[in-house]
C-alpha cells in the first residue's frame, strides 16, 4: 500500500483507521464503564436539552412545508385525504431522522470538534494524559453516549411536532377533513416506521459524536488547525449521515421483511 | 529513578533527537537546558510516555514504558505530575476543580477531604483563596502556580516542568524558582526542569544536561557546568550568538560529544 502513501486516498484510508480505532477504545470503554455519570448528565444536558429549540423548529416547518406541497399535488387526483399519512411515513423513516441529525451535526458535532480541537492545540488533552486520564474515557465516552441516547429522542420531538404542525397546517389552513386525516394517519404508519427512524437517530448520534471528538483530538495546531477541524467534523458527519442512510433504508427494510416472512 | 537509553525521535524528515542518554536519581533535581527547538520538550514528553521514540528506551522505576499502550501507562503516569510551559488549565474549570482533577479521578474521598487537600496545595504554591477563580481571570504566574498545585496535590515521586520561567517577568520567574525548591523540598519529589533560563537552571538544579546537536552533549553539577571551558558549553550559557565573538573561545567543535563534567 506503499504507494498511497501521500496521496489523498492514502490520508483517507489512515483516518478511517485511526477513527475505527478510537470507536473500538470507546465501544470498549463504554462496556467497562470508566465514565462518569456526571460528566455524562452534562453531555446529555449539552446535546439534548440545549438542541430542542432548532430541533423543534426544524421538525415543525419541515412537516408544514410537507404538508402544503403533498397537498398541493393530491389535491389534482382528488386524495387531499392522505396528505398527512404521507407526512408521517416521509417524518418518521426519513425527514425526522435525518434533519434532526442534520441540525444536531451542525451545532453539537462542531462544538465538540472546537472543543477537543482547542483543548489538543493548548495542550489540555496532554495535561489529562499526565494525570492518568484516558482522554477517550474523560472526553469520548461520555460525548458518544450521551449523543446516543439524545438523538432518537429529539427525533421523536422533531416527529411529533412535524406531524402536529402538518396536521395544523392541513385542517386549519389547507381544509382537509380532521377525520379522514386521522384515519388515514393511524392506517398508514406503523410501529415499524417509527422503529426504523429510531433505529437510524441511534446510529447517527454515533456518528456525530465519534466524528466531532476524533477531528477535535486529530486536529492541527493553532486556530487555522481547530476551524478546519470545526468544519470538517460538520460536513463529514453530514455527509456520512446522507449516504448512510440509503443503506440502512436498504438494510432495515430487508432485516424486516425477513422478520416478517 | 529515570533512565533514557539511545532515545531517538524524528516528526517526519525531521531528526530531533538522535541518541539521547540520561539516567536522573531518585531524589536529584535534574535540569535539562539546550536552545529553542532542541528537543528538550520533547525529551520531557518521553519521560512520561506523552510521546513514543522511534528507537530508543525510557525506564521509570526500572520498568520500560517505552513498549507500554496507553491503558498501561496510566498506572505510571500516577507517579507524576506535569507542569506546561502555558499550563495547560482545564478553562472550563474553577481554579479549585483543575487542582482537584487528579484526587476526584482516582481516589475515594469526600468533597470535605477534597477541598481542605485542595485548601493546603494551593497554600503551598501561595495562592490561597483562589479556589473559586476561573483560570481566565489569572496572570500567567498564578496559572503556572495553579498548574503545578494540580500536579502535585496527589503527592508524585517526579514532577516534571517544562519551561516554568519562559514568558514571566524576573521576579515572578524568581519566586516560580523558589517553589520549585520548596515543592522538591517539604515533598521529597525528584524533579525535572527544562528551561533556557540560565539563572534557573543554576538556582533548582543538582544535576545539569545539555542537550545540543540532538544529544546530550555534556552534563554535570551548576558549578561544573557553569565553570565549563568548552566552546559549546560556553556560547549557550554566556548566551552569545556568534561563538566566534566569545572571548574564551577555545576551538571549534564541530561533533557533538558528551562531556562528563
Amino acid at each position: 500500500m506503499n504507494f498511497l502513501a501521500g496521496t489523498w486516498v492514502g490520508k483517507w484510508l489512515v483516518g478511517l483507521g485511526r477513527l475505527a480505532v478510537m470507536t473500538r477504545d470507546a465501544v470498549a470503554s463504554c462496556l467497562t464503564f470508566k465514565a462518569s455519570r456526571r460528566d455524562l448528565l452534562y453531555q446529555i444536558y449539552f446535546i439534548g436539552i440545549k438542541s430542542q429549540a432548532v430541533v423543534l423548529v426544524t421538525g415543525a416547518f419541515t412537516g408544514m412545508v410537507l404538508t402544503a406541497q403533498t397537498y398541493f399535488q393530491f389535491h389534482k387526483i382528488k386524495m387531499d385525504t392522505a396528505t398527512l399519512a404521507v407526512v408521517g411515513v416521509s417524518m418518521c423513516d426519513e425527514l425526522g431522522p435525518v434533519l434532526t441529525a442534520l441540525m444536531v451535526a451542525g451545532r453539537v458535532g462542531a462544538a465538540i470538534a472546537a472543543e477537543i480541537g482547542t483543548m489538543r492545540v493548548t495542550e489540555q488533552i496532554d495535561a489529562l494524559r499526565t494525570l492518568a486520564t484516558h482522554p477517550i474515557d474523560y472526553l469520548v465516552v461520555p460525548r458518544l453516549l450521551a449523543s446516543m441516547i439524545a438523538l432518537p429522542l429529539l427525533t421523536i420531538e422533531s416527529i411529533v411536532l412535524g406531524i402536529g404542525a402538518g396536521y395544523v397546517v392541513g385542517t386549519q389552513l389547507l381544509g382537509i377533513d380532521p377525520a379522514y386525516i386521522y384515519y388515514n394517519l393511524l392506517k398508514h404508519i406503523g410501529d415499524i416506521d417509527v422503529v426504523f427512524g429510531l433505529v437510524k437517530s441511534f446510529f447517527y448520534g454515533g456518528v456525530i459524536a465519534l466524528i466531532g471528538c476524533y477531528k477535535g483530538m486529530s486536529c492541527g495546531m493553532g486556530a487555522e488547525g481547530v476551524g478546519r477541524a470545526t468544519t470538517e467534523a460538520v460536513v463529514y458527519s453530514s455527509i456520512t449521515i446522507l449516504i448512510s442512510n440509503f443503506f440502512l433504508t436498504l438494510v432495515l427494510q430487508h432485516l424486516y421483511l425477513m422478520m416478517i416472512s | 529513578m529515570i533512565e533514557v537509553r539511545k532515545l531517538t525521535k524524528s516528526f517526519g524528515n525531521q531528526v530531533i533527537l538522535a541518541g539521547v542518554d540520561l539516567r536522573i536519581e531518585s531524589g536529584e533535581s535534574a535540569v535539562i537546558i539546550g536552545r529553542s527547538g532542541g528537543g528538550k520538550s520533547v525529551l520531557l514528553k518521553h519521560l512520561i510516555g506523552l510521546l513514543q521514540p522511534n528507537a530508543g528506551d525510557v525506564f521509570v522505576d526500572g520498568e520500560r514504558i517505552t513498549r507500554m499502550n496507553e491503558r498501561q501507562l496510566l498506572r505510571v503516569r500516577r507517579k507524576f505530575g506535569m507542569v506546561f510551559q502555558g499550563a495547560a488549565l482545564f478553562d472550563s474549570m474553577t481554579v479549585a476543580e483543575n487542582v482537584a482533577f487528579g484526587l476526584r479521578r482516582h481516589e475515594h474521598l469526600t468533597e470535605a477531604e477534597i477541598a481542605c487537600r485542595v485548601a493546603a496545595t494551593l497554600d503551598l504554591v501561595d495562592l490561597p483563596g483562589t479556589q473559586k477563580k476561573k483560570p481566565a481571570e489569572l496572570s500567567g504566574g498564578m496559572r503556572k502556580r495553579v498548574g503545578l498545585a494540580r500536579a502535585i496535590i496527589y503527592q508524585p515521586q517526579f514532577v516534571l516542568y517544562d519551561e516554568p520561567t519562559t514568558g514571566l517577568d524576573p521576579i515572578v520567574s524568581d519566586s516560580i524558582d523558589q517553589l520549585i525548591i520548596r515543592v522538591r523540598d517539604q515533598l521529597n519529589v525528584t524533579s525535572v526542569v527544562v528551561t533556557h533560563d540560565m539563572r534557573s537552571a543554576r538556582r533548582v538544579g543538582n544535576h545539569v544536561f545539555l542537550l545540543h546537536d540532538k544529544k546530550v552533549y555534556a552534563h554535570g553539577t551548576p558549578a561544573e557546568l557553569f565553570g565549563s571551558q568548552d566552546a559549546v558549553v560556553r556560547q549557550f550559557i554566556d548566551g552569545v550568538a556568534d561563538a566566534k565573538e566569545m572571548p574564551q573561545f577555545i576551538e571549534g567543535v564541530t561533533e557533538a560529544k558528551e562531556i562528563v563534567l
